[in-house]
């Protein structure tokens, strides 16, 4: 590849912190948050936004980070998994994941998280339908996706009982 | 698997994007980047320049003006699939919407990307020769309209000239029932084949789309009543538009069927 490329600056909100960055247009959102900023929590799969492994929300809606580039966040808030875990411990949604054994390699767990808590903050009384329909859009291949629904089912009921 | 390099242009009104697509002719426009970026990361396109349009407020109006219906270019898939005004004046759009992709692939990409990527098996594309929506497509030279059926050429070609932006859709709102299915092999995914039916009292037509290069709209006299005829006179249209893959127009019959009875459900 010839010559420099150009570099913009760019501020990021990512989980309520501000971040300076120095960026390649061509790098996308997931790129920067792992490189850049350090949070290794969005997993890239496919790059091709079929998997949903990276998965992060902006303005609270989830999207495909592979697919943006990180200018395009600039005015944005964006939360990655890292700003869905309490500082200690895990979330209840993380809990129910472990206690229904909703991961095994792990790699895809991010991205089923976040769409989960969006879909739940959403709706707190999403059904089983629900969930399914939400979780179309990312991809495990360990569970077969049956331990993963069931964590996300207990942790709303979990939610209701609060 | 990444973006080769290209220069970064945000523009924030639809003249500095007209401006800046007008003099950099490797220009392309970033609207919901769920097509171009997986194409731009496996570099099978290689803009020297991306516009980025997603700071333009009028693109992304919906609005009722008289009998028609106007849908900025940049209203992404799930306002589509929730917008009152969408789901009151033309639910089937609504319910189409839907069917995109998956709910992060909605929250970005829009009505305009969807026409001017023109995936014959893509559901918006269909959705806007089938309601006989106008493309109102701006240029450097001033504002041009066209029917949608004009604007899609095949496969992923259309009538977009390097310089021009697609501005919005205008829906016309004639009292319609038009109902839509489709066939999927996962959700989520594209079309094999779907259809959207209309049986108005003026109008009854067919659009397929995953048939051929293209969305494709038939006229038709009236639909039978019974349903052995429909479907006889479905899969004679269904053959004329592709009439290799037997088991597609196969597919086509069952899935316009489908569609034709969603749209008894329209009253």
């Amino acid at each position: 590849m010839a010559a420099v490329e150009d570099r913009i600056s760019i501020q990021l909100q990512v989980n309520g912190r501000q971040h300076q960055v120095e960026v390649a247009p061509r790098w996308t959102l997931a790129d920067v948050l792992r490189h850049q900023i350090g949070l290794t929590g969005t997993h890239i799969g496919c790059e091709q936004g079929v998997c949903g492994a990276c998965t992060v929300l902006l303005d609270g809606e989830p999207v495909r980070s592979c697919l943006m580039f990180a200018v395009q966040a600039q005015g944005h808030h964006v939360t990655t998994v890292e700003g869905v875990t309490p500082e200690t411990g895990l979330s209840p949604l993380q809990e129910s994941f472990r206690d229904h054994h909703a991961l095994q390699c792990g790699y895809c767990t991010p991205g089923m998280l976040l769409t989960a808590q969006a879909l739940l903050d959403r709706n707190p009384t999403a059904d089983e339908g629900a969930v399914r329909e939400a979780l179309t859009g990312n991809l495990c291949r360990c569970t077969g996706y049956q331990f993963i629904v069931d964590a996300v089912l207990a942790a709303r009921d979990q939610g209701r009982d609060e | 698997m990444k973006p080769a390099v290209f220069q970064y242009r945000k523009a924030e009104t639809t003249r500095e994007a007209l401006e800046a697509l007008g003099t950099n002719p490797g220009a392309k426009v970033l609207a919901g980047g769920q097509s171009l970026v997986p194409l731009m990361n496996f570099r099978l396109s290689r803009p020297d320049v991306l516009v980025d349009i997603n700071g333009i407020e009028e693109l992304t109006l919906v609005e009722k003006l008289d009998q028609t219906l106007a849908i900025g270019a940049l209203v992404r898939h799930s306002t589509l699939s929730q917008h009152p005004l969408i789901e009151r004046e033309v639910p089937v759009l609504a319910e189409a919407a839907r069917h995109i992709g998956h709910w992060a692939i909605r929250n970005r990409g829009t009505i305009g990307g969807s026409a001017v990527h023109a995936d014959p098996a893509a559901e918006l594309p269909a959705a806007l020769v089938a309601l006989r929506a106008s493309v109102v497509v701006g240029a450097p030279r001033g504002e041009r309209t066209m029917p949608a059926d004009e604007f899609f050429l095949g496969y992923y070609t259309t009538a977009l000239a390097q310089d021009e932006l697609v501005m919005r859709f205008e829906i016309p709102l004639p009292a319609r029932r038009m109902g839509f299915s489709e066939v999927v092999r996962r959700p989520g995914d594209f079309a094999l084949v779907g259809a959207y039916v209309e049986d108005s009292d003026a109008e009854a037509a067919v659009t397929w789309f995953g048939l051929g290069a293209m969305p494709e709209r038939q006229v038709v006299e009236a639909w039978p009543k019974g349903q052995d005829e429909r479907q006889a006179l479905l899969e004679r249209l269904a053959r004329e538009v592709q009439s290799d893959d037997e088991y597609k127009y196969a597919m086509a019959v069952n899935v316009a069927e489908r569609a034709y009875l969603a749209a008894q459900k329209e009253g």
